[in-house]
């Protein structure tokens, strides 16, 4: 039928640019925020969230399929080893002894 | 700090049957089963006999790490933490929102780093809360301690350090996950 189709399209778009706006703002959080930590924020917290919408996304315009399974286990990989990856760069930053920035600093 | 102790009997048989079949189910999932060859009666029984082989290497290599020997109350670990998920893609989805509202400059940044104890102790309930820190608004996890479930965090202001250090509910509900609310 043409207005499921049309649904899902929408809906699929909907999410897709969602993706889209997260994946942009932590982009421009990178570029914008004072010191590595806070970068690290931007990046870790968006990204995650970004991508997951993008892969709904794309899972509902796909429909029930062996591929919409296949997505599925991208996206539930990216929640895990996200938050690994941004700990263990945070950790490695933090005993190298990098300075965290305070409010009042100048940019680093 | 779990003590490995051999498996055997009963409880290597379920550990084996388990892994056996969700070592299968994951490899139809992903290679065995094409769509348009099954509709066009192109399918081998070959392919899935492969896939039995496959599965069966790796029960006998690894079915220690996926179900390791029964600890206490470990279904009832399970239930709590399937419904532990829903809660943490909530905070994915407020995290991403947070930090979004932080670059356009509707709130304010303030980081800081705050040290605080848990009644945390195995393994699993640790990496599980760090994982969780980590997801949720403005906090990641820098270190752990995990003797004395002491951790070390980086907030981005002073919001999200209070609700980790004085709210504390998130260490509840991990602790009421894992049954180590101290």
């Amino acid at each position: 039928m043409l207005t499921v189709e049309l649904l899902v399209n929408i809906l699929a778009c909907v999410f897709l640019a969602g993706g889209a706006f997260f994946m942009i703002t932590g982009a421009v959080g990178l570029v914008k925020f004072p010191d590595f930590y806070t970068r690290l924020h931007a990046t870790g917290k968006c990204d995650t969230l970004g991508q997951i919408f993008t892969i709904v996304g794309c899972m509902i315009y796909q429909g029930f399929d062996f591929i919409t399974v296949k997505l599925f286990f991208v996206a539930a990989y990216y929640i895990f080893a996200g938050p690994a990856a941004t700990h263990a760069i945070m950790k490695a930053a933090y005993f190298t002894g990098l300075k965290p920035w305070k409010k009042g600093d100048p940019r680093m | 700090m779990n003590e490995t102790r051999v498996m055997k009997g009963r409880e290597k048989a379920f550990s084996m049957i388990i892994t056996f079949f969700v070592a299968l189910i994951f490899w139809l999932l992903l290679s065995a089963w094409n769509k348009y060859q099954f509709a066009h009666g192109e399918y081998e029984p070959i392919r899935f006999f492969r896939g039995v082989f496959v599965a069966f290497i790796v029960t006998l290599i690894a079915h220690e790490l996926l179900v390791p020997a029964r600890g206490e109350k470990v279904l009832l670990k399970l239930q709590r933490w399937i419904l532990y998920i829903p809660w943490e893609l909530y905070q994915i989805v407020l995290a991403a929102i947070d930090v979004a509202s932080r670059v356009f400059g509707l709130r304010p940044v303030d980081p800081r780093i705050i040290e605080f104890e848990t009644t945390l102790r195995s393994d699993l309930a640790l990496t599980t809360f760090a994982d969780s820190i980590t997801l949720t608004p403005g906090t990641i996890t820098i270190n752990i301690e995990p003797e004395r479930g002491k951790y070390t965090v980086h907030a981005i202001d002073k919001g999200p350090a209070d609700a980790l250090t004085v709210d504390q509910t998130m260490q509840k509900k991990v602790g009421y996950v894992f049954m180590e609310e101290g």
